[in-house]
C-alpha cells in the first residue's frame, strides 16, 4: 500500500470526492434528524486547499451543497467546526458579538507525540505496531468512562490518517455542553500531568478514585505485552534509569535497584523485582504506596489534548478526510474490533483508486451500468473498494442513532398523547 | 441591569418590604436593586464594596483560605465596612442593602473585560464562599430552598449499595462517617468543580456529592450565574456609559483594581532585537528566561509558547516589523524554512498584533492567567515555573542561575506554600541584590519594568509623567507595597486608597 506520493493529490482528490467519499452517511450524520432548526446549516466547515491555503467558516444548505462545493474544490483537508447561531459564512454580516458557537460534538484528540517521552520505538510523527497499542489503550480507558461514567451513547472513534485518533462524542445533550463542562471533563479523564520539566507525572494518593481503579484494569492486561516486551522499558540501563526516577528517594535507598538490576535477564524480571520490593515495603498512605500503578499509568494511560476538547469552536479533522501527508484516509475505528485495528492497513487514497481502476477495467465490458443515475453508482463505487468495512462502520454508528431519536421522538408522543 | 429605568422609579418607602427584600444574609444577588440612590451614597457603597474585595484578594495570598486566621480578618473588614458579617443577626437591612447594591454597581464597573471580569469573579467567589460556610446547616437548607437548588438526597438502600465507590470517591470519608452522611445526586453539569478534580463518585451522568460539598455545587452555580450576566452587563453597557455622572466613575473604579494595563505600549520601539539575549538574564522572569532559552535551543517554541512569549515582548516594546524579524530568524534555524514561515507564523504574530483575524489587540499575559489556565505538557515551555516545574527541576535550574542555597530553599519554601508569585518576587529580590522589592509581583511585563527601571538607576530618578492614569498606577503599585510588606496594614491601605480616589473625583 506504499507508494502515496504527495505531490500526486490533484490528481487524486477529484476522483475520491467524485466517486468514494461516503455523503450519504455523511450528510445524515451532520443533520441529526433535522430536528434542530438549520442545523446542518449552521455548521461550520472548513477547507485546507493546495498550498496550505485556509479557508474557513463555511457553510452549506444542504449536504447536497456540501457535496458540490467539495467536488468543485477538491479540498486537500476537511475540518468540522461548530454549529453556531447564524450561519458561518455570514458571520461578517451580523455584529461581532452576536455571532457565538453554540453546540459541536465533545471531540477528544490524541496524538502520539504527546507519548514522546515514554516511547522508544518511535519519536514526534511516526508510529509502529509497537506503539499503537497506546491508542488502542487510550480509546478503551476513555471510552469506558465516556459510556459508564458520563452516560454517553454516541461515539465515533475515527484514525486520524497518522499519528493518533479523534473520537467524536455525539449524543445530543453533549453537543449543548460549555466549554467549562468540557474542560472539567478532560481533567476527570487526565492523570498524566506535566511537561518536560516534571519527571513524575502520575500521583496517586489515597483513597483512589473508581475512575482510576478502572482505568487501571484496562492498562494492566497490557502493561506487560506492551511495556515490558514490546518497548522494553526495562531493558537497558538508560532507559531504566528514566523508571528508577519515578521511585521517590526514600524507597530507592531501601531497594537498591540499580545494583540488582543488571543481574536480572530483562524488562519482565526487572519488573517483578521492582514489584516485589514494593510489595515487601509498602506502607500505608506513604507516598510511593501506589508507586507500581503510577509508573503503569505514566508509561501507557491516554494523553488528551486539553485545548481542542475545551473550546467549542476548535476545528478537528473531519472523518474520511484524507491526510494530505500520509494520504491515509480518516475512517472510523469499529470498537467490537478493535485490537486487530491496524493503522498501516488503512487505504491510501492512491490505492483505493488504484482499486477503482482495476474494478472498472473489469465492468468496461458490460457497458450496462452507463444509464444509471450518479448516487447509486456512487455507492456501490466505495463498495469496489477496501473503503467499504469503514463506512459499513460509519453507517452502522448513524443508524444507532437515528434509531435512538426514533426512540425519543416515539417517547415523547406517547406522554403528550396521555395530556 | 437596567439601570435607567430605576433612576426613574420612585423611591419605595422604606420599611414596607424590607423582611420579603433580604430574607437571608446571604445573597445571590439575583435581581437588581430597583430604588433611587444618591450619587454620594452610589459612590460610597462602590469604593466599599472595592476595598472588601481588595482585602478578601489580600487575604486570600496571605491566609490559608478557610482558617481561623483568614475568617477573624475578613469579619473585622466586613464589620467595619459596615457589610453583614454575621449570618445569625436578622435585623441588618442596611447591611443587607448595601451588600446588594454595591455588588450590582461593580458589576456595571467590571464586566468591561476578561480580565476584570475574571478577576471580580474570584474575589466574589471567595467572598460567597466565606460567608455561605459561616452558615448553619439549618440555613444552609433553607437557603438552598431559596435559590432552587435543592437535590434529591440517595436512600438508605442506594447509599450502601454504593457504599464502596462512595468511600474511594470521596476524599476523608470513612465507613464510619458515611452513614450518618446526607449524600445527593447531582446532575453533573453542577457538580463541575467536584468531578474535575474527582472528590465525587460519578456515574452515569450523576455525581453523589457529599452534604460537605454542597458549598461548591453552590458555589459553581454562583459562578455561572454571575459570569453570564457579566456578559450581559457588558451589552448594556452602553446605555449605562452616556449618563456622563456615572461613566467617570465606573471607569474609574476598574481601574483601581488591574493596576497598568500593559498593552498600553510606551516603549514601542524602544527595544532593540540584539539586546534581547542580554535583557534575557537581566531583566525577563524567569518564565520568560525559559522561554527565551526553549526558542534559541530549540529554534522553535509550540502555540502556548509562542502566545506567552510573544505578547510579553509586545509588552516590553517589539514593534510587529521586530517580532516578525525575531521569530522569522529564529525559527529558520530550525525545521521551519522562510516559506513555511511566512505561511504558518507570521499569521498569528500579526494576529497578536491585532492585525488579523478579529482584530483585537491582545494583551500580555498577566500571572494570575499564566498560573491558572492552560498548563504545558509535553514539549511545552510557557507557564510558570514557579507553579508547573518538579521542585527538583526548579532547584537546579535556580542553582545553575547561581541563587544561593538560602535563596533556594526560600523559594522552594513559597512553592511549596503555593505562592507563586510571591516565589517569583523572591527571586526578583535575589537576582536583582534588593531586599524589599517594593512592588507586588502581577505581571511578567511589571518584573520586567521594575528590573529596568532598578538597573537603570533607581527607581526614584524616573518620573511618572502626571497623566491622571498614571498617578492612579503609581498609587496602585505604592498601595501593593503596603500590603506585601506589612500584611496587616489593611488600615493603611484603605486610606491611602480613600485619599487618591477623593482626589480624583474632586478633580473632575
Amino acid at each position: 500500500m506504499a507508494g502515496f506520493e504527495p505531490s500526486s493529490l490533484p490528481d487524486l482528490l477529484p476522483l475520491y470526492y467524485r466517486r468514494l467519499f461516503p455523503y450519504g452517511p455523511y450528510g445524515r450524520w451532520l443533520s441529526y434528524g433535522g430536528v434542530v432548526k438549520n442545523y446542518f446549516q449552521r455548521r461550520e466547515f472548513s477547507f485546507t486547499l493546495r498550498d496550505d491555503i485556509y479557508v474557513r467558516y463555511q457553510s452549506f444548505a444542504s449536504p447536497q451543497e456540501l457535496e458540490k462545493e467539495m467536488q468543485k474544490m477538491n479540498p486537500y483537508k476537511i475540518d468540522v467546526g461548530a454549529v453556531y447561531s447564524h450561519r458561518p459564512s455570514q458571520h461578517n454580516t451580523v455584529h461581532m458579538g452576536a455571532f457565538q458557537a453554540q453546540e459541536k460534538e465533545l471531540v477528544f484528540d490524541i496524538d502520539m507525540t504527546d507519548y514522546d517521552d515514554v516511547r522508544r520505538c518511535c519519536s514526534s510523527a511516526e508510529i509502529c505496531p509497537k506503539c499503537w497499542t497506546l491508542m488502542t489503550i487510550a480509546i478503551r480507558v476513555i471510552d469506558r468512562a465516556l459510556v459508564e461514567d458520563f452516560g454517553v451513547k454516541h461515539r465515533l472513534w475515527v484514525y486520524s490518517g497518522r499519528r493518533g485518533v479523534h473520537c467524536w462524542v455525539c449524543d445530543d445533550s453533549v453537543r449543548k455542553w460549555s466549554s467549562n463542562l468540557r474542560s472539567a471533563t478532560v481533567e476527570y479523564l487526565t492523570l498524566v500531568k506535566g511537561g518536560p520539566d516534571t519527571v513524575k507525572k502520575v500521583n496517586l494518593t489515597d483513597p483512589i478514585h473508581p475512575f482510576i481503579s478502572k482505568s487501571l484494569s484496562l492498562v494492566e492486561p497490557y502493561f506487560r505485552e506492551y511495556a515490558l516486551v514490546g518497548q522494553d522499558i526495562l531493558g537497558c540501563r538508560e532507559s531504566w534509569e528514566k523508571v528508577v526516577a519515578l521511585v521517590p528517594e526514600h524507597i530507592l535507598l531501601l531497594f537498591t535497584l540499580l545494583q540488582e538490576f543488571p543481574k536480572k535477564q530483562d524488562s519482565v524480571q526487572r519488573w517483578e523485582l521492582l514489584r516485589n520490593k514494593m510489595d515487601k515495603h509498602r506502607v500505608r498512605n506513604s507516598p510511593g504506596r501506589w508507586l507500581g500503578s503510577e509508573i503503569m499509568l505514566q508509561y501507557c494511560f491516554p494523553r488528551l489534548d486539553i485545548n481542542v476538547s475545551r473550546g467549542l469552536n476548535h476545528l478537528l479533522k473531519s472523518p474520511f478526510s484524507v491526510h494530505p501527508k500520509t494520504g491515509r484516509v480518516s475512517v472510523p475505528i469499529d470498537l467490537q474490533k478493535l485490537d486487530h485495528f491496524d493503522p498501516f492497513a488503512v487505504p491510501t487514497i492512491s490505492y483505493l483508486c488504484s482499486e477503482l481502476d482495476t474494478a472498472n477495467e473489469e465492468e468496461d465490458g458490460e457497458k450496462e451500468n452507463e444509464m444509471e443515475p450518479m448516487a447509486k453508482r456512487r455507492t456501490r463505487d466505495y463498495k469496489k473498494t477496501s473503503l467499504a468495512p469503514y463506512v459499513r462502520v460509519f453507517e452502522q454508528f448513524v443508524d444507532e442513532m437515528d434509531r435512538s431519536r426514533k426512540g425519543e421522538l416515539l417517547k415523547r408522543s406517547d406522554l403528550q398523547r396521555d395530556f | 441591569m437596567e439601570f435607567t429605568r430605576e433612576k426613574r422609579m420612585k423611591m419605595r418607602l422604606a420599611g414596607d418590604r424590607r423582611g420579603d427584600q433580604y430574607p437571608h444574609s446571604l445573597q445571590f444577588y439575583q435581581q437588581p436593586p430597583a430604588e433611587n440612590i444618591s450619587l454620594a451614597e452610589f459612590e460610597s457603597f462602590a469604593i466599599d464594596r472595592l476595598k472588601l474585595l481588595k482585602v478578601v484578594e489580600n487575604l486570600g495570598v496571605s491566609y490559608v483560605k478557610g482558617g481561623e486566621e483568614y475568617k477573624n480578618k475578613l469579619q473585622q473588614e466586613l464589620r467595619k465596612l459596615k457589610f453583614q458579617y454575621r449570618a445569625l443577626i436578622e435585623d441588618d437591612y442596611d447591611a443587607r442593602r448595601k451588600d446588594h447594591i454595591s455588588h450590582f454597581i461593580l458589576r456595571l464597573a467590571y464586566c468591561q473585560s476578561e480580565d476584570l471580569r475574571r478577576w471580580f469573579i474570584q474575589q466574589e467567589m471567595d467572598l460567597f464562599r466565606y460567608r455561605f460556610n459561616e452558615l448553619t446547616d439549618e440555613l444552609v437548607q433553607k437557603f438552598l430552598k431559596y435559590i432552587n437548588l435543592s437535590y434529591e438526597a440517595i436512600s438508605k438502600e442506594v447509599k450502601e449499595k454504593l457504599a464502596v465507590q462512595l468511600i474511594n470517591s470521596t476524599p476523608g470519608l470513612s465507613g464510619a462517617k458515611i452513614e450518618e452522611l446526607m449524600f445527593y445526586k447531582v446532575p453533573l453539569q453542577d457538580a463541575m468543580d467536584l468531578f474535575r478534580v474527582r472528590r465525587v463518585y460519578l456515574l452515569d451522568a450523576f455525581t453523589y456529592v457529599p452534604h460537605t460539598d454542597m458549598v461548591a455545587i453552590v458555589l459553581n452555580n454562583f459562578r455561572t450565574k454571575l459570569s453570564k450576566a457579566l456578559a450581559l452587563t457588558a451589552r448594556s453597557l452602553p446605555a449605562v456609559q452616556s449618563d456622563e455622572r456615572l461613566q467617570p466613575l465606573l471607569n474609574h473604579l476598574s481601574h483601581s483594581y488591574v493596576g497598568p494595563d500593559y498593552s498600553i505600549q510606551k516603549n514601542t520601539g524602544k527595544i532593540s532585537i540584539e539586546h534581547i539575549d542580554a535583557l534575557s538574564v537581566k531583566s525577563f522572569p524567569l518564565c520568560m528566561r525559559q522561554l527565551h532559552k526553549a526558542l534559541r535551543d530549540n529554534h522553535h517554541l509550540r502555540h502556548g509558547g509562542r502566545m506567552q512569549y510573544g505578547l510579553f515582548l509586545k509588552g516590553i516594546g517589539l514593534t510587529l516589523e521586530q517580532a516578525l524579524q525575531f521569530w522569522k530568524s529564529e525559527f529558520i534555524k530550525g525545521k521551519v524554512d522562510a516559506d513555511k514561515f511566512d505561511k504558518g507564523y507570521a499569521y498569528s504574530i500579526r494576529h497578536n498584533y491585532g492585525k488579523e483575524g478579529k482584530r483585537t489587540d491582545y494583551t500580555p499575559f498577566s500571572c494570575m492567567k499564566i498560573i491558572l489556565s492552560n498548563p504545558p505538557s509535553q514539549g511545552d515551555y510557557h507557564g510558570c515555573p514557579f507553579r508547573h516545574s518538579d521542585p527538583e527541576l526548579l532547584k537546579q535550574k535556580l542553582q545553575s542561575f547561581k541563587i544561593s542555597p538560602t535563596g533556594i530553599t526560600q523559594i522552594l519554601e513559597l512553592v511549596k506554600g503555593m505562592h507563586y508569585q510571591l516565589a517569583c518576587q523572591k527571586y526578583f529580590q535575589l537576582t536583582h541584590d534588593v531586599d524589599d522589592t517594593g512592588f507586588s509581583l502581577n505581571h511578567p511585563n511589571q518584573y520586567f519594568a521594575e528590573s529596568q527601571k532598578l538597573l537603570s538607576g533607581g527607581r526614584d530618578v524616573k518620573k511618572e509623567p502626571s497623566e491622571p492614569e498614571n498617578s492612579q498606577q503609581k498609587l496602585s503599585s505604592q498601595k501593593s507595597t503596603n500590603s506585601c510588606s506589612i500584611p496587616n496594614s489593611s488600615n493603611i491601605e484603605g486610606d491611602t486608597e480613600l485619599e487618591g480616589l477623593d482626589a480624583y473625583f474632586t478633580e473632575d
